[in-house]
């Protein structure tokens, strides 16, 4: 899967979307319910369950970092399932919230 | 990442939220969204590849905003202050195009090639057909361009892409961050960088957008108390006169929270009385540019009280700092050869990072290695707080020395007898230039030879303008920008000027 900036991506099993913020500086497998995501445009694979492990969810504006990759994504829609880099589940980035300045 | 996501999120979590306008009849998350969505069908029917936008501010510029993004075509604001003449110059470089004009301002304009015009109460009873016209995606790439104000010469084109203006938007604000009573009042025109970033940063936070279409101080807290305003960005110029308002009619701003400010040199006696005056209210001081999609740098809250009440010297100093850069870019003081310099000295502020584009639609500007030069003089404290010196075009040089004009109005400013102030260089055949002032009295007539004195006191006779020019006000752009140039004209053929020494 080609992760570039802002291409999106949706889960194959649940309603989770996401946007690509940084892209990862080597190849990995972005996936969501313990699937791999599929590109946005693209149909959904059939038949293919969420795995228990990987069903803590994901909410909508939050943004999601791998340190060892690099690659950062915001989460555009929620769904039942968590994500993940090769497996490996995906932290939140904590906001730093800076004081409004528009 | 493409700018209309933003409100697609909004749109999607808080539909019934409202996004822009006032209390009583606003329009909620998913009407902006269907309202975007129908007028980027109406402006593909009209065609042109960028939307040019003249007009006031208001919910019509928002949904222009992400209708232009829809269609992927560049939404370019123009400055209907301009002349006609000027304004017409502008209009035609952003052909092929389609306009959408205020009613009030047609008339103002004449045809040009390529440029296709739409009335404002067009695009907005367009904007209201429903569609289901599907919209076929179109890759993200310019959003905005902006002129440049042109103070110093021919407006030029900035580029923003999507791709600068969301990593901006979702670096600094957290989606949905604000709560549901929140309203933030934009009264800056929609060509201002800080036009376009608050409708963004608004829509991605949830909070309401009220737009004040033009400026005055009386019409900014009469909204402000009616609207419950509890954020609001201002440029210098018009703090003061807010103050002065809320003073005259003894009025508090009881809803406000936030108030942010930048887009010019904020005199420090203005913030130090907004600070005592609305002592509930937390101060932002940003600093940002056109190219580098608004702020990168902010002086916070908690800055602006610890600078107030500090006794060490250094600490309130900061109050005349724009604070740190944020996280999320790098920041450098360069010297003329490049080289990075240690804190305490002053060069020009480069910065580097995915929301700066620093491009022109004539060259780009950004160096490959992604730094962007922003042709302004400042230095950074020990702690890291930056402090502008204003635009490196305005130093003077006199017999080979650099003077930042900034330091002698600052000194200035705190004369009793100032209200404003201006220093600039004129041309001295024997020094290249020589140090002016132009200003505005206050409270009786100041000698120039008393300011003259006041000056030397506290800087060095090098830096003691040689010439004084009293007036009754000085030259400013509606976004709050010392016409500079203007004035420099004025005074090089003005022989009134009385000289110190």
């Amino acid at each position: 899967m080609e992760l570039k900036p802002g291409s999106r991506w949706k889960s194959a099993v649940c309603d989770t979307e996401v946007v690509v913020v940084r892209p990862p500086k080597m190849p990995v497998s972005l996936e969501c319910g313990g699937h791999p995501m599929v590109a946005h445009a693209a149909a959904k694979p059939e038949d293919l369950e969420m795995s228990s492990d990987h069903a803590a969810g994901s909410q909508m504006g939050k943004r999601f970092a791998d340190e060892d990759s690099g690659i950062e994504v915001l989460c555009s829609k929620g769904g039942a399932g968590s994500l993940a880099i090769d497996g490996q589940a995906l932290g939140a980035k904590d906001a730093k919230k800076l004081p409004a300045s528009d | 990442m493409h700018t209309t996501l933003l409100l697609d999120m909004a749109a999607d979590a808080v539909p019934d939220r409202l996004a822009l306008g006032r209390r009583g009849d606003g329009l909620t998350f998913a009407e902006l969204q269907r309202r975007a969505r129908a007028g980027a069908v109406a402006l593909d029917a009209v065609g042109g590849e960028t939307v040019a936008f003249i007009g006031l501010n208001g919910p019509t510029m928002a949904v222009a905003i992400f209708a232009s993004g829809l269609l992927g075509k560049p939404f370019a604001p123009l400055n209907y202050r301009l002349s006609d003449a000027d304004l017409g110059k502008l209009l035609a470089r952003t052909a092929p195009s389609v306009a959408v004009v205020d009613d009030d301002m047609l008339g103002r304009l004449r045809a040009h090639p390529g440029v296709e015009v739409m009335s404002r109460s067009a695009f907005d009873a367009a904007c209201l057909v429903a569609s289901d016209m599907e919209l076929p995606y179109v890759e993200p790439d310019i959003g905005v361009l902006l002129f440049t104000s042109g103070t110093t010469g021919e407006p030029k084109a900035a580029i923003l892409r999507h791709s600068n203006l969301t990593s901006y938007v979702i670096s600094t604000v957290e989606f949905l961050g604000s709560d549901e009573d929140e309203a933030a009042l934009v009264s800056v025109p929609p060509y201002h960088i800080a036009g376009i970033s608050a409708v963004l940063t608004g829509v991605y936070g949830g909070r309401r957008i009220v737009h004040l279409e033009a400026f005055t101080p009386e019409a900014w807290v009469e909204e402000a108390t009616a609207e419950r305003i509890t954020h609001a960005m201002v440029v210098p110029t018009m703090l003061g006169r807010i103050l002065d308002i809320l003073e005259a009619r003894g009025a508090g701003l009881p809803h406000l929270k936030a108030l942010s400010y930048g887009g010019g040199r904020m005199p420090q006696p203005v913030i130090e009385r907004a600070l005592r005056e609305l002592p509930h209210v937390d101060f932002v001081n940003a600093y940002g540019l056109t190219e580098t999609s608004s702020t990168v740098a902010v002086l916070g809250p908690d800055d602006h009280r610890e600078a107030i009440s500090s006794p060490d010297e250094a600490v309130r100093k900061r109050l005349g700092s724009v604070g740190r850069p944020l996280p999320t870019l790098e920041l450098e003081i360069r010297g003329p050869d490049g080289e990075v310099l240690p804190a305490g000295q002053s060069g020009e502020i480069y910065v580097r990072g995915e929301q700066v584009s620093g491009e022109y639609t004539h060259k780009k500007v950004v160096q490959d290695d992604g730094w962007f030069a922003t042709n302004d003089g400042g230095w950074m404290d020990e702690a890291g707080y930056l402090f502008v010196e204003g635009r490196l075009d305005d130093v003077i040089v006199r017999g080979g020395e650099n003077i930042s004009p900034g330091e002698i109005e600052d000194v200035l400013r705190e004369h009793p007898n100032v209200a404003d102030v201006a220093v600039l260089g004129l041309p001295d055949d024997e020094w290249g230039e020589r140090v002016a002032a132009a200003v505005v009295a206050k409270d009786g007539m100041p000698s120039a030879g008393d300011l003259a004195d006041w000056v030397k006191a506290r800087l060095r006779s090098t830096k003691t303008p040689d010439v004084w020019s009293f007036r009754d006000a000085l030259p400013y752009n509606d976004t709050g920008k010392l016409l500079r140039r203007q004035l420099r004209v004025e005074m090089g053929r003005d022989g009134e000027t009385s000289s110190a020494t």
